[in-house]
């Protein structure tokens, strides 16, 4: 195939080169940029954005909230004054390992989805709000948006058309909350990345209380191709796999063959991404389960892999499709450590602001070392089946504590015996009482 | 209006509060932490979950936070809901999780509300058997007690301290289970707001550390309502007494004063009621007599005197200088402030009571839009009215957010709208000023100058007000600057006072707020005072100091009677001197024991306000009653301290005064001005249900031992003939439909609710005023349009050369005031005395490190300040303080090197 | 009047010790002014001015808050805030080497807690310690992207994955 036809199959990923990433001319010379340009020269923002809401582009970064749909409630006009654009490149979802192919391989793709983005909402500025530990991605993206700049495709009155963009990356410092669009508002002001309250929607007042759009990587490299293609081009690559449209990164790892990022249509079976492209388990393991999205999703069983990868099917399963790449959890696994690990990483990784998350998650934690350890008792697994309920939805300020329960209670569900398991025989002492949280903090001072 | 559905039953509430506000104003409890009336929701601590349902057939519903819900019309919800009550114990039950349960050694115990709020959920024992996270502990100072291991991390203390008191020390830091709230490093809290930590917090993390030392129990301490001494704002405090010391003072909520919150130099500076060498009993040249002696001496004085003359006391009651007055005649009765600060307030008087504006009430000042502050620092001589300025620059967030559709009390998007934005705060003083982080500009410039620039402003804003000439170019573009942002405001206000000595400024103000009136009714006038009662005092039309220190050293008086005053705080050493070595007698009738008291041959013992009843005028003209929170008769039968009226009372027997009432009705009659004071409060007849109002709590303990070390029987508590409340925890303590009135309020209590958040049960709506009125009665009637004030001053000009220059008082908000200065917390947090010399003037006056100050003929050594800020040509002293001298207004001082 | 100003400077004029003062570089200054640029409010260049200290010296020392804190156009307790906050930030001294271990979900499955027990061993120090030598310190870090491979950790900027017991103590070896 060329790269042409390629591109019209697998756009996002048709371009990646992670040794060598094309330079501005190459990524030109390949089409790049034409979305851009030809955006400007004939369409209107309103345009722009009536083209990615007809595409039905479902945000990427786990959500699944229509693009355009979140785009409409920027205010729009002469007089609506400075907006923002942030791309949330903070990926830390763990098992999540996307975004970093396509910064590292295709920055381009995402500097112009990003163009695309910020025209069809008339922002003002744009950052790339990118998690601190991806400097080679840093690297690259700023060699990229300096050809850009050159390129007269960034700065004041771009390509003549009195629309002035200006991008930079904004480089964070951990905290896996940073992923949350509020508290990333909050972290790119230079504040502690604690969530804001919704309403306002940050598309109303976000980032130093203006409009604000926070679109993911993957949401924003697929804008070039739409404006390229057409609404309906993306419909279609979903091959009638699924009701949504466009092709979607997915991954597989654990113990599997060949574990990695495959572009597929939207919609293609869990099956079909372990068993044929991660080529299937490693001789000698088979899968116990599954999550299908990163950490804060339920576990699904085997039973589950035919189910297409989309927002909806994998929702009706009772998951998430979240970030859709696949950890596969192979037998050897023990489900109340890998939940535990889960949990102290969430509990870990709490911004701190509300109660249920910042005191629910470590008792979990220690409940579930308890239980590990053999040292748990039958009122743990009860308590830890409350707080699934009491750190659910609409329970906590944001939707970090309830993700934490996803595998949590997923794993209740399925393996209730393995944490049976660590109940201690009755009349045994369990000596239970000095569990503390073995999460390491070493940068707040104050002990 | 709105109607909401809960539980079944339907009420109409405002619909721009939300559920949690609009639950609480109908007597409805839902537990919480993290909002605070003052403060907004933030959905931070979960605690106040109800059931919602989308109309009256939905039986399934969905849990959602009250305070971030808003109460909007046909709102269905349940708080007696069984999810929502499991949910509410489950986050109690994850707070304990970490939280110590100290309740026995925590001195929040007994007034927490986290454990009302644990009652109320009804959670009860834990499942949590691991170890609980611990902190180490700050030493915040001489106020402020910290504990942080009892942190529910409910986020009010920085919210409150950095947001809403503008702090910049205390914050929170790490994340997760991991959070810590205190300073970045251990140290004194800078704010002068601290002490409010104490009643936000709503657990034992921030505690009252002068109440450590002595600390008892809020059900074993008796109360009263009382009026804090340390300025002319008037706030309302509740002092708790146990074994006749003063052992804490709390905020009092007053809905148009001080709301939820004091100023520290009033919460924490009581303790020179407690000082064991105040004058108790009364002395005949030092010597300890009996009262009756000690009347008798005083009587001779006075009838054996050729003339007599007494000095009256701004922070004496009006009841105490009326008698006073009454006992001299008010030809010989003189003035308690300095000569010019006497001149001051009586100006002020006539720009607030007389003139078109009158006084803006402190809450009135949070809705302020725009603000000048022209000549004083009033985090200083009117702290509570700073903290209200602050509000009112962070309201633009609410406009913002107004504009975006966004509930006011939806705290963090107020915030997150408003960054550094704010409504315009203009400061012009003579030096640095405690508020300049909030002004949008700042003038530094002497008294005349600062004066020009106000009448320039009122010119601006009406050309038919005085122009200034010559006015520099800066000048007049500040002044247009200024003019510019009150024209444009919804409600300036401005305020001044008379703490930069000047008439001029305070005309100038006048003139300003005058002019914004004819346009603007909405406009605000606030003018500060320099004492709690100075208002009081100069409504009894006293003569001017000087003639009373004059008449003493020309030897036509030889008899003076001093009602709680030091002289030596009001004149020159040398003046004072001066008419005292003249004096045949000199009685002094006071708290405290002063220059004044050491001079005098007959001193009566006074009772402090904590001791007393009587009437002071704050700044806006509102009489307010405080009432003797305890007896030392009680504990110490020798113990003879009285209200100074009580004592001249009884030296004026003439009088038939028996009790406030008869002295407080004899004034209002007498003074027309001073009609209102009767209704300041309700008389000594007063009853609820025939009961009198308890001063103590119903579980007050111990009382039956508390005198076993004097006789094992228990003697009858004091009769209070003086006011409708009692010595006692028999009485009316109730809350409900048949309230007390708010000026009876000795402390904050409702069934289940201990803490200061119980004012929420006592307020017509949450936040709002108090039920049956807040207390106290506005004296001014409201004035008339006046001729502006034409007296515009000369710019200053400094003297280029020499060692002259002129003194300027500097206020600081810790160690310049008489009585708080003199308690040890006090002292500790205060700056030691200074003077303070322009960088430009340096190498001229020959200063360094020291410098000898010379003023009236007095002279002192004094560490010197370099200011950036301070006028070339002048120097600054702080007002007030041990071992400055006095300084009269406009006076040169010279100043050398060491 | 400012109170707490008025203290300090008399300390300084009653001739008071203090400590050598922190003082920020010329080039520090200039990169976080350079950074602040970039946004409408100076605070937001908090993370990036704490990461530029970092860059040089290893750390954030407690003196720093103050100067940089004033750069932003914020108080130092809230700086501190910020920097205590993140995890990539370091407010107490570190090692020359810092090697953070990914102890997310799939490296955990595939072999975490044996390379982190080879690294104790090796190093004899466990997470937040630091060699006596100063030379590496050990912290635990999300996930770094590198799932397919893992196990995976970074020895300061450096990604390393396809960790085994057997190669990972000549990864960390290399660091001097």
């Amino acid at each position: 195939m060329s790269l042409e036809q390629e591109l019209l199959v697998r756009p996002l990923t048709a371009r990646v080169n992670l040794e060598a990433p094309m330079d501005i001319a190459a990524y030109e010379a390949s089409g790049g940029y034409l979305a851009v340009r030809n955006a400007i020269r004939d369409l209107q923002p309103a345009d722009v954005q009536a083209k990615v809401k007809d595409s039905n582009l479902r945000g990427r970064g786990g959500a699944g909230f229509p693009t355009g749909i979140k785009w409409g409630l920027v205010p729009m006009g002469p007089d609506a004054g400075t907006k923002y654009l942030v791309c949330n490149a903070d990926e830390m979802e763990p098992n999540t390992f996307k975004d970093r192919l396509l910064m590292e391989g295709v920055p381009h793709q995402l500097i112009e989805g990003m163009l695309v983005a910020g025209y069809a909402i008339q922002a003002t500025t744009g950052y790339i709000f990118l998690r601190g530990e991806y400097v080679k991605s840093a690297e690259r993206l700023n060699a990229a948006l300096a050809e850009a700049r050159a390129a007269g495709l960034l700065g004041k009155n771009i390509l003549g058309s009195g629309w002035s963009f200006e991008l930079s990356v904004h480089t964070g410092a951990g905290r896996y909350i940073c992923g949350e669009e509020t508290a990333l508002i909050n972290s790119l002001e230079g504040r502690r990345a604690n969530p804001r309250a919704k309403p306002p929607f940050p598309q109303i007042a976000g980032a130093w209380g203006r409009p604000t759009v926070v679109n993911n990587v993957e949401s924003l490299s697929n804008l070039p191709h739409i404006i390229n293609n057409g609404a309906e081009w993306f419909k279609g690559l979903s091959q009638g796999k699924s009701k949504d449209g466009g092709t979607k990164l997915y991954g597989c790892s654990g113990r599997v063959k060949r574990g990695g990022i495959y572009e597929l249509p939207i919609g293609t079976s869990a099956r079909e991404i372990i068993e044929e492209h991660a080529g299937g388990m490693r001789d000698g393991y088979t899968l116990k389960c599954w999550l299908p999205g990163g950490a804060s999703t339920d576990f699904l069983m085997p039973e589950h892999l035919d189910l297409p990868m989309d927002f909806d099917s994998i929702s009706k399963a009772g998951s998430r499709m979240g970030t859709g790449l696949i950890m596969a959890v192979d037998q050897t696994a023990n489900m109340v450590s890998l939940v535990r690990n889960l949990e102290e990483f969430f509990a870990r990784e709490s911004c701190g602001w509300c109660t249920p998350c910042r005191d629910g998650l470590p008792w979990s934690v220690k409940m579930l070392i308890a239980l590990e350890e053999g040292r748990g008792r039958m009122e743990d697994i009860e308590q830890l089946t409350k707080l699934t309920k009491a750190l659910g939805p609409g329970r906590t300020f944001c939707a970090h504590a309830p993700g934490a329960m996803e595998p949590l209670q997923s794993a209740l569900k399925f393996f209730r015996a393995e944490f049976e398991a660590g109940v201690a025989p009755a009349g045994t002492a369990d000596a239970d009482a000095n569990i503390g949280l073995t999460g390491v903090v070493v940068n707040a001072k104050v002990a | 209006m709105a109607t909401i559905h809960v539980d079944g039953k339907q009420y109409d509430v405002d619909g721009a509060d939300n559920l949690l506000q609009a639950c609480l104003n109908l007597g409805l409890d839902i537990p919480y932490f993290c909002w605070h009336p003052a403060l907004g929701s933030v959905g931070a601590c979960r605690q106040c979950a109800v059931k919602s349902f989308r109309d009256e057939n939905d039986k399934m519903g969905r849990i959602v936070m009250s305070c971030m819900t808003p109460a909007s019309n046909g709102t269905y919800i349940s708080i007696d809901d069984e999810e929502a009550k499991a949910f509410r114990a489950t986050i109690v039950e994850f707070l304990m999780t970490n939280h110590p349960h100290d309740c026995p050694v925590c001195e929040e115990g007994g007034h927490c509300h986290l454990q009302d709020m644990t009652v109320m959920t009804q959670h009860h024992s834990r499942s949590y058997r691991f170890t609980k996270r611990t902190h180490l502990n700050q030493d915040l100072g001489p106020f402020i007690g910290h504990e942080m291991n009892r942190c529910i991390s409910c986020y009010r203390c920085v919210r409150y301290y950095k947001d809403y008191a503008g702090g910049t020390d205390l914050g929170v830091y790490g994340s997760a289970a991991n959070v810590y709230f205190g300073r970045a490093e251990e140290g004194t809290l800078e704010s002068e707001f601290s002490g409010n930590l104490t009643e936000v917090c709503p657990t034992g993390v921030f505690t009252d550390k002068t109440h450590s030392e002595r600390y008892t129990r809020k059900w074993d301490m008796q109360y009263a309502p009382s009026i804090c001494a340390s300025c002319s704002v008037g706030c309302n405090v509740s002092p708790g007494e146990r074994y006749g010391e003063i052992r804490r003072v709390e905020n009092r909520y007053h809905g148009e004063l001080n709301g939820y919150f004091l100023c520290d130099r009033g919460r924490f500076g009581y303790g020179y009621t407690n000082l064991k060498d105040r004058p108790r009993h009364p002395l005949i040249d030092g010597a300890t007599v009996t009262s009756d002696v000690a009347l008798g001496a005083a009587r001779g004085m006075i009838n054996g005197a050729s003339k007599v003359i007494a000095i009256g006391s701004p922070r004496a009651s009006v009841e105490a200088n009326y008698a006073l007055r009454t006992m001299v005649g008010a030809a010989s009765f003189y003035d308690g402030h300095a000569t010019q600060e006497g001149e001051l307030v009586k100006l002020a008087l006539q720009i607030v009571r007389d003139g078109p504006v009158p006084a803006t009430t402190i809450t009135a000042m949070e809705d302020a839009d725009a603000v000048l502050v022209l000549g004083e620092d009033i985090t200083a001589t009117a702290p509570r009215m700073a903290l209200a300025v602050r509000q009112a620059a962070r309201g633009k967030g609410r406009a913002l957010a107004d504009e975006k559709k966004v509930s006011d009390w939806q705290a963090i998007s107020l915030a997150d709208l408003l960054q550094r934005d704010s409504y315009p705060v203009f400061v012009a003083s003579v030096d640095s000023t405690r508020l300049d982080d909030i002004a949008h500009a700042t003038v530094r410039a002497a008294p005349e100058d600062l004066a020009r620039l106000g009448f320039a402003v009122a010119n601006l804003l009406d050309a038919s007000s005085p122009a200034v000439a010559g006015l520099d170019e800066a000048t007049a573009a500040q002044a247009k600057a200024i003019a510019d942002a009150l024209a444009a405001a919804k409600k300036p206000l401005i305020i001044s006072g008379t703490g930069a000595g000047s008439t001029a400024v305070m005309q100038a103000a006048a003139n300003i707020a005058w002019a914004l009136k004819a346009k603007n009714d909405a406009t605000g006038l606030a003018l500060t005072l320099p004492e709690a009662n100075s208002y009081g005092l100069a409504m009894l039309e006293p003569q001017p100091l000087a003639d009373a220190l004059e008449a003493l050293a020309s030897g036509a008086a030889d008899t003076l009677v001093v009602l709680e005053n030091d002289l030596y705080r009001r004149a020159p050493k040398a003046v004072v001197d001066a008419a005292l070595a003249k004096v045949k007698s000199l009685i002094v009738i006071d708290h405290t024991a002063t220059d004044a008291t050491a001079r005098a041959q007959v001193v009566l013992p006074a009772a402090t306000v904590f001791e007393g009843d009587g009437t002071v005028v704050n700044y806006e003209g509102r009489a307010q009653r405080h009432f003797q929170v305890y007896d030392p008769k009680y504990y110490d039968a020798s113990l003879a301290q009285v209200e100074s009226w009580r004592w001249l009372a009884v030296l004026e027997a003439a009088s038939g005064w028996k009790i406030l009432d008869d002295i407080t009705g004899a004034c209002a009659t007498a003074v027309s001005g001073l009609a209102g004071i009767v209704d300041a409060a309700p008389g000594a007849a007063f009853r609820i249900d025939g009961l009198k109002i308890a001063r103590e709590p119903h579980r007050y303990s111990g009382r039956t031992a508390m005198r076993a070390n004097q006789a094992v029987s228990e003697i009858r508590q004091p009769v209070d003939p003086d006011t409708p409340l009692s010595f006692s925890m028999e009485g009316y303590n109730g809350v409900g439909g048949l309230d007390r009135p708010a000026a009876l309020m000795p402390y904050a209590w409702a069934p289940g609710w201990n803490s200061p958040q119980s004012w929420n049960k006592f307020q017509q709506e949450i936040g709002g005023h108090l039920r049956g009125g807040d207390p106290g009665k506005l004296l001014f009637a409201g004035g008339a349009t006046q001729a502006y004030f034409t007296d515009v001053p000369a710019a200053f000009t400094p003297s280029g050369s020499g060692s002259g220059f002129r003194v300027l008082p500097l206020h600081l908000h810790f160690g310049g005031d008489e009585l708080s200065s003199r308690a040890e917390p006090i002292r500790e947090r205060a700056s030691t005395a200074f003077v303070a010399i322009a960088r430009a003037d340096v190498a001229r006056a020959g200063v360094n490190g020291h410098a000898t100050v010379s003023v009236d003929g007095e002279l002192v050594q004094l560490p010197t300040f370099i200011s950036d800020t301070l006028p070339a040509g002048t120097v600054g002293l702080p007002a007030g303080f041990a071992g400055v001298p006095f300084v009269a207004y406009g006076v040169d001082a010279t100043v050398s090197g060491g | 009047m400012s109170t707490p100003e008025t203290v300090v400077k008399l300390a300084e004029l009653t001739g008071k010790t203090q400590e050598a003062p922190f003082v920020l570089t010329d080039d520090e200054r200039h990169e976080i002014e350079h950074e602040i640029a970039h946004y409408p409010d100076a605070r937001a260049a908090s993370i990036g001015a704490l990461k530029i200290i970092q860059a040089r010296r290893g750390w954030v020392p407690d003196g720093a808050l103050e100067p940089v804190a004033k750069m932003l156009g914020i108080g130092a307790a809230e700086l501190e805030g910020v920097a205590t906050f993140y995890s990539l930030i370091y407010r107490k001294p570190v090692g020359r080497h810092v090697v953070k271990v990914c102890d997310s979900i799939t490296c955990f499955m595939v072999g975490y807690e044996d390379i982190k027990k080879t690294l104790e061993q090796h190093l004899g120090i466990t997470h937040g310690q630091t060699t006596a030598d100063g030379r590496f310190t050990m912290l635990p870090i999300c996930c770094i992207g590198a799932c397919d491979k893992g196990p995976a950790l970074m020895v300061d900027d450096d990604l390393h994955h396809d960790l085994t017991p057997d190669n990972v103590v000549g990864i960390v070896e290399a660091y001097k």
